[in-house]
């Protein structure tokens, strides 16, 4: 028996791109398939490119720890991710895709009395919101996921966490690869190995990108290129309050059931799950420096290890099989950008940070309504560029803990 | 670990070096003649580019002084020879 | 059971068991060759498919041979060093985590030297010699127990002796001089920025230490790292027997074992030749050579070469007995009777760490194989790791990497090494290349034996439209087991290849990724565990709240003392009692944790000026001001007192948890922005020890232990400081209050703490408090916590402080953003009190408030949340702050707070609760 499905027989074809598009996507990861998925079923606007400068979902989408949730603590925060998870919930039904979403739920917790105050004002923040979260014991913790070291005596005890059942995971590749399929199959270009050099605009209006495979004119360009969102929008003369960094993730062997959750720590750096073939998923902190390069410092899965012993003792001799980094676009809120910019026909998503993959579908959806109307859905708009100049920011950093 | 050229204590492990962002982004002289764009472009924009990048360092666990370095952030190369104290 | 040993071949005895039985094998054994000494040929079945799988290399790269040894839950058998009472099963992929306390230590060190070689096979040997003469430091590092790399497995002699002694000779001599370290059983498995490599030195399971993490800065790096020999990819090529030649070899050579009878050689290049040779002489009795190539590359003496031939078909269905070939263009074939069948598709250069390091490869034809193309960083590659094969080249190689390395770490090389010499190699015949036999059906040609992936996955793959091999390698799985595609990495791209009519060297490989071989997370957590995973900071009276029974609250770093409980008492009893005292009679508190910053230097009020929302330049010398500061976001990061030394002189206290930030910051702008203002910041908070003491009675007890300090109210006001003695000792004594209460704090230094604290507590009439009831009594009069009442979002004037804002200065970090439109918007969240309409109630900390008493269906926008809530000693009702929407506009107002089904009414006040007037400071 396969551990995993198999893939279907048929998934996208090669085709070279024509000269000019309505709408071309650039950056073919999750967000930007996703984009031209909802682009077509929901808005029929099918004259679309996704442009991507590598292999489709090669970047974050393949490098993130499939975390999904929806238990962010502001009201704009919840609205997206929220949506997505509803999303989520439908997803596999929708593209006809095993993408192997399992509501296995998720642990965040917290080991200080500040701690515990932010994670209880989160809980009751998701339930205003029509988040399902609880807050829970350590003894109910341990119920839920009997590994975790709930001893009052290690450095930083667990003195509860906050709980969402319908959180979980998803297997990154057949999410992508379920977007990709079904939006080709509508008629979408999806065009590897074409690096966008260069954004053309004339009279403050988006006319063409220059690619590696020679200019493609575009109605509308939209921005899907996460860690590279700033380069490509230099080329449009557009700034982006974003900045750089490396992120790394680790996998162990494959084991036997162990961890029935996933565990996310914000004091004792740590989330984890078991994927379904077995093997432990495990991020690590990010690293502190902007870098372009898909590759982290070592003391930092060092770091990491101590912190998952800390708090998961029966991981001790399990082995680090595969490390690897992603590069992570961070805003100054913590919350992404999604919207128009000071070019007309020019709309970026990006600033993701470390949260993109959860909010995948969600996104999709969004921004390919702010691609055909020209203006945001309601739920994208708190994320504009605007909010930094009037300091209307939608700050995830004091209690969402890491927004993995 | 990158080797971080400390002007003060000469090369040491990235983990005694607190990182600082883009270098040459002075606190602007007149805030209050600003305009909340301008005073926004200060608080939260920095350059992000892919290659040179001049930006600072503190040698935290050393010296405790700020320098600036150019780094390329593409390949993590530090530039000899354009290390300032 | 028959021993496949050879006979004659000496070695202790070793008893181990396996599957449940017990077996015996010699020392030196890894666990892959006793069980092929004691003729276990299946070691478990394969995780997808279940079809039985044998031993097929003999060292990292073995893809099959998974077993679990105690609580390990998955390593390779082929590097399981025997031990005596070993015990290990078969895995079916996947391996499992005991609930076993693992109480091994694990530890780091960290090494500089000139030149690192990694690898002491002939290569490595050679460079780490020459390098070692230049005088440069050197560091070897060898992942097998015995060096030598692959001279143990071809038992080729080097100066006229067997290679794997003069490897161990070698080895010896380099690691008796003082300049050169010898690593042994030490796999570097990452090599990172700034020639930074990682290595897991196994030290053994009873060692001081089990594993140990090398963190190695090297000048060069020399990889000498060898090469792995390829599989091809034919039907029936994951069977029981059929292995790699150059292993089968080893196992013969290394550990005197034979691992069958009768053997055909299936291979495109010469190399499987000698390993014929040693089989043969060894007593494996070799039926033929099939090779792929028209032009073959000798013979071996009496055995059958059949050129221009494949391997169609293995027969044998628990393990190969019999062989089916046929010519390469067709044609009739035939089926041959052996036991075993050795595959070598040539050698492929150990890439991995080069490829980490940053380097390009490029594909180089003549072998069939990616090479190092262009390094990134001072590394250069040595011997078979670029493609040199031979022992007196790679001894060459070897050398003059080694002094190249050496020459660009700064050394002089002066004299000639000596190549040692070495058996005539015959030139040979040039290797062909081939990755599978082609077939009509492909379903067990396997490319990755682990995760049973063979050709039809991948032309499957390939079949879907996919055209990247990253794509085929997700689609299919391939190279992502426990031996991170050693072998099957290219063999899939070389599929994919074939599969889509490109050229190998277009399509690359797959990235080599960090760790090079599987390291334990036990190992890299080190000795960061338990109470060393962060450092414990303690006052210096930490020991007395111990003995007094005080549970600690974690604040940063820091262990506080909670509240001091005495028998028969809860939390809440014991917090009421503590608050009772300090608002009836008197109390006193640790706070030697806030951080307290000396600030000095002719520009230090101007210094300050800047940094606090506040002015700080018009203090008095004596006298003390509360002051918050912000980011430039006009957020409030920090608050504390400021008291005035002199002209040019103060001290500053923070926030337990912010004060390494805030030194930092100051320094930040002080380096960074005014170098010009004459201003030295030091950290001083663990040179004082902190006694708060409150209370009305505080006065009286001060009194009574500082004989000669004038405590009254006239004398001594509210918001000064005077240097004196307390209880004999010297003491900075500040009138400051963060309870409402008369109130002071007296400083000593950290040694005197304890005396200081034991003289307080021996008036007998002082109650110990702990953070909780500080938290409570603050509260009660209103004052913010920073981090509690305060989350990053919230401004001086959103906590009602207004009046800490100076209107005067020009300019101070944050004041240009209250500006902004977000900033100054009416309704933005406020600070208030909150009083439950039932006075029992007590309101969860981080429940939200709305304004209807029901509960529309969500998404309810939040009017804002509680900060705090306790229950009081003095207020009739619990009570809460609350950061609430336009909250100071709602005086009086009924809100609610949903909690479960329920809304409980609250009503909005202001957040001083107690003693609005101030009428309590000067007791």
């Amino acid at each position: 028996m396969r551990d995993v499905p198999e893939h279907p027989d048929w998934l996208w074809s090669s085709p070279e791109p024509k000269r000019s598009y309505d709408v071309v996507i650039v950056g073919g990861g999750g967000h930007g398939l996703a984009t031209a998925y909802y682009l077509a079923k929901n808005h029929g606007i099918t004259d679309v490119a996704v442009l991507e400068r590598g292999w489709l979902a090669g970047g974050n989408m393949a490098r993130n720890t499939t975390i999904i949730r929806s238990n962010y603590l502001w009201d704009e925060s919840a609205g997206i991710y929220e949506h997505a998870l509803k999303l989520w919930e439908g997803l596999e039904d929708d593209l006809g895709y095993p993408i192997l979403f399992s509501q296995r739920g998720v642990l965040n917790l917290a080991h200080s009395l500040q701690d515990v105050r932010d994670s209880v004002r989160r809980v009751h923040a998701n339930r205003l919101n029509g988040v399902d979260a609880e807050w829970l014991g350590p003894d109910e913790v341990k119920e839920i996921c009997p590994i975790v070291n709930v001893s009052p005596d290690v450095r930083y005890p667990v003195l509860g966490a906050t709980y969402q059942p319908r959180a979980g995971i998803a297997k990154h590749d057949y999410v992508a690869w379920g977007f990709a399929r079904a939006a080709a199959a509508m008629g979408v270009h999806l065009i590897e190995n074409c690096e966008v050099t260069g954004v053309e605009v004339a009279d403050g209006r988006v006319q063409a990108v220059q690619t590696t495979k020679g200019r493609i004119a575009a109605g509308t360009v939209a921005l899907a290129a996460a860690g590279h969102s700033s380069v490509v929008a230099a080329t449009a003369g557009v700034e982006l309050p974003v900045q750089t960094h490396p992120l790394q993730a680790l996998v162990s062997e494959l084991l036997e059931p162990v961890h029935p959750t996933v565990v996310m720590s914000n004091a004792v750096h740590v989330y984890v799950s078991q994927a379904h073939k077995g093997e432990l998923v495990m991020g690590a902190g990010i690293d502190p420096y902007n870098s372009y390069r898909q590759r982290g410092a070592f003391h930092i899965i060092e770091q990491q290890m101590s912190a998952a012993l800390e708090l998961f003792p029966i991981f001790a001799r399990a082995h680090v099989l595969r490390t690897w980094a992603g590069i992570v676009d961070v805003t100054p809120d913590a919350s992404p950008v999604v919207g128009k910019t000071p070019v007309d026909g020019l709309l970026v998503n990006c600033g993701w940070g470390t949260g993109g993959f959860k909010a995948t579908p969600g996104v999709g959806w969004c921004y390919a309504h702010t691609i055909a109307h020209g203006e945001p859905h309601p739920l994208n708009a708190p994320f504009s560029l605007e909010r930094f100049t009037t300091g209307a920011l939608v700050d995830e950093h004091g209690a969402a803990a890491v927004a993995h | 670990m990158l080797l971080i050229p400390c002007p003060w204590c000469g090369p040491r492990d990235e983990a005694e070096f607190h990182y600082g962002g883009q270098a040459h982004v002075a606190y602007p002289e007149n805030p209050a003649a600003l305009s909340d764009e301008e005073w926004a472009r200060y608080l939260f924009f920095r350059d992000n580019p892919k290659g040179r990048f001049a930006e600072r360092w503190n040698h935290t666990a050393g010296c405790r002084r700020w320098f600036n370095a150019v780094r390329n952030t593409a390949t993590n190369e530090i530039e000899a020879g354009e290390v300032t104290a | 059971m028959t021993s496949r040993r050879m006979t004659g071949w000496q070695g202790e005895t070793v008893r181990f068991r396996f599957d449940g039985r017990d077996y015996e094998g010699v020392r030196g054994d890894t666990l892959a060759s006793a069980l092929l000494a004691n003729g276990v040929r299946a070691v478990a079945a394969s995780p997808a498919l279940g079809r039985p799988r044998g031993i097929y290399a003999a060292w990292t790269e073995e893809p099959n041979a998974l077993v679990q040894v105690a609580a390990e839950p998955m390593l390779q058998a082929t590097t399981v060093e025997l031990r005596d009472g070993l015990a290990a099963h078969g895995l079916s992929g996947r391996g499992r985590l005991t609930d076993e306390t693992d109480t091994a230590r694990y530890d780091a060190v960290h090494a500089h030297c000139d030149v690192l070689v990694v690898g002491a096979g002939p290569a490595g040997l050679a460079a780490a010699t020459v390098a070692a003469e230049t005088g440069a430091r050197v560091i070897i590092a060898d992942d097998r127990p015995i060096a030598g790399g692959s001279l143990p497995d071809t038992a080729e002699t080097v100066g006229g002796v067997p290679g794997a002694e003069w490897a161990a000779a070698t080895l010896d001599a380099l690691d008796g001089r003082p300049d050169i370290r010898v690593l042994r059983r030490t796999s570097v498995f990452g090599y990172y920025d700034d020639n930074y490599l990682v290595a897991v030195e196994r030290r053994g399971e009873h060692a001081h230490s089990r594993e140990r993490v090398w963190r190695i800065r090297a000048r060069r790096v020399v990889l000498a790292t060898g090469a792995h020999e390829r599989p091809i990819a034919f039907a029936g090529n994951d069977r029981p027997g059929v292995m790699l030649a150059g292993s089968a070899r080893a196992y013969a050579n290394r550990h005197g074992v034979l691992p069958g009878d009768r053997a055909v050689v299936f291979t495109t290049n010469d190399s499987a030749y000698a390993a014929a040779r040693d089989l043969a002489a060894a007593g494996v009795e070799i039926a033929a050579i099939v090779d792929t190539r028209d032009t073959t590359g000798g013979g071996t003496d009496g055995v059958e070469v059949l050129a221009g031939h494949v391997v169609t078909a293995v027969g044998g269905d628990d393990g190969v007995s019999s062989v089916a070939v046929a010519p390469s263009d067709g044609g009739a074939g035939r089926e041959i009777e052996a036991d075993l069948l050795l595959v070598s598709g040539g050698w492929s250069p150990l890439v991995h760490l080069f490829s980490q390091s940053g380097g390009d490869l490029r594909f180089d034809d003549g072998i069939g194989s990616f090479v190092p193309a262009s390094a990134r960083q001072a590394v250069e590659v040595a011997g078979a790791a670029r493609g040199v094969f031979t022992l007196a080249g790679c001894l060459e190689d070897g050398a003059a990497t080694g002094a190249r390395a050496a020459e660009a770490a700064g050394f002089r090389v002066e004299g000639t090494f000596e190549i040692p010499r070495t058996p005539d190699e015959d030139p040979g015949t040039p290797p062909g290349h081939l990755w599978l036999v082609p077939a009509a059906d492909y379903s067990t040609h396997f490319v990755d034996l682990q995760r049973d992936v063979t050709v039809a996955d991948v032309m499957r793959a390939t079949g879907a439209g996919l055209r990247s091999v990253e794509h085929v390698k997700r689609y299919t799985t391939a190279g992502t087991a426990h031996d991170q595609g050693k072998l099957s990495g290219v063999l899939t791209s070389a599929v994919v290849g074939h599969a889509l009519g490109l050229p190998l060297g277009d399509l690359g490989t797959t990235t080599f990724r960090a760790p090079y071989v599987p390291v334990g997370f036990a190992t890299l957590a080190g000795r960061h565990r338990g109470a060393l995973h962060d450092p414990v900071r303690t006052t210096s009276l930490h020991e007395w709240h111990v003995a007094y029974g005080a549970p600690f609250e974690n604040v940063g770093q820091w262990k506080r003392p909670w509240y001091y409980p005495r028998a028969g008492e809860d939390m809440e009893t014991a917090v009421l009692r503590e608050c009772g005292a300090v608002r009836k009679s008197v109390g006193a508190m640790d706070a030697s944790t806030l951080g307290k910053i000396d600030v000095q230097g002719p520009d230090a009020a101007e210094f300050l000026d800047r940094i606090y929302t506040n002015m700080m330049s018009t203090l008095k010398v004596g006298a003390i001001r509360y002051g918050v500061m912000c980011r430039p976001d006009g957020m409030v990061f920090d608050d504390g007192t400021v008291i005035r030394l002199a002209d040019d002189r103060f001290l500053v206290t923070t926030t337990t948890g912010n004060a390494a930030a805030v030194l930092d910051w100051m320094e930040e702008w002080l380096q960074t922005e005014w170098p010009g203002l004459r201003v030295y910041c030091t950290s001083v908070t663990e040179h004082w020890a902190t006694v708060a003491l409150a209370g009305p009675g505080s006065r009286d007890v001060l009194a009574g232990l500082a004989p000669g300090l004038a405590v009254d109210a006239a004398s001594f006001p509210f918001m000064t400081w005077r240097d004196t003695e307390v209880a004999g000792l010297a003491a900075r004594v500040c009138r400051i209050s963060f309870s409402g209460e008369l109130a002071y704090e007296i400083n000593v230094n950290a040694w005197d703490g304890l005396a200081l604290w034991e003289a307080v507590m021996e008036t007998g009439v002082v109650t110990p408090y702990g953070t909780e009831t500080m938290h409570v009594l603050r509260a009660e009069k209103g004052y913010p916590i920073v981090g509690q009442d305060t989350d990053g979002t919230v401004t001086p004037a959103d906590l009602g402080m207004d009046w800490v804002v100076s209107k005067k200065k020009p300019d101070f970090i944050g004041k240009r953003s209250f500006a902004r439109a977000d900033t100054s918007r009416p309704d933005r969240k406020h600070l208030v009190g909150l009083l439950p309409a039932d006075p029992g109630r007590l309101l969860p900390e981080g429940a939200h408030l709305v304004e209807t008493s029901t509960l529309p269906e969500p998404p309810v926008p939040t009017l804002g949340h509680v900060t705090s809530s306790y229950r009081s000693a003095v207020l009739d009702s619990t009570f809460a702050l609350a950061l609430v929407s336009g909250g100071r506009d709602r005086m009086g107002e009924v809100l609610y707070v949903p909690l479960g089904d329920e809304q409980v009414p609250v009503t909005v006040t202001s957040h001083i609760l107690y003693d609005p007037e101030g009428a309590r400071r000067d007791g």
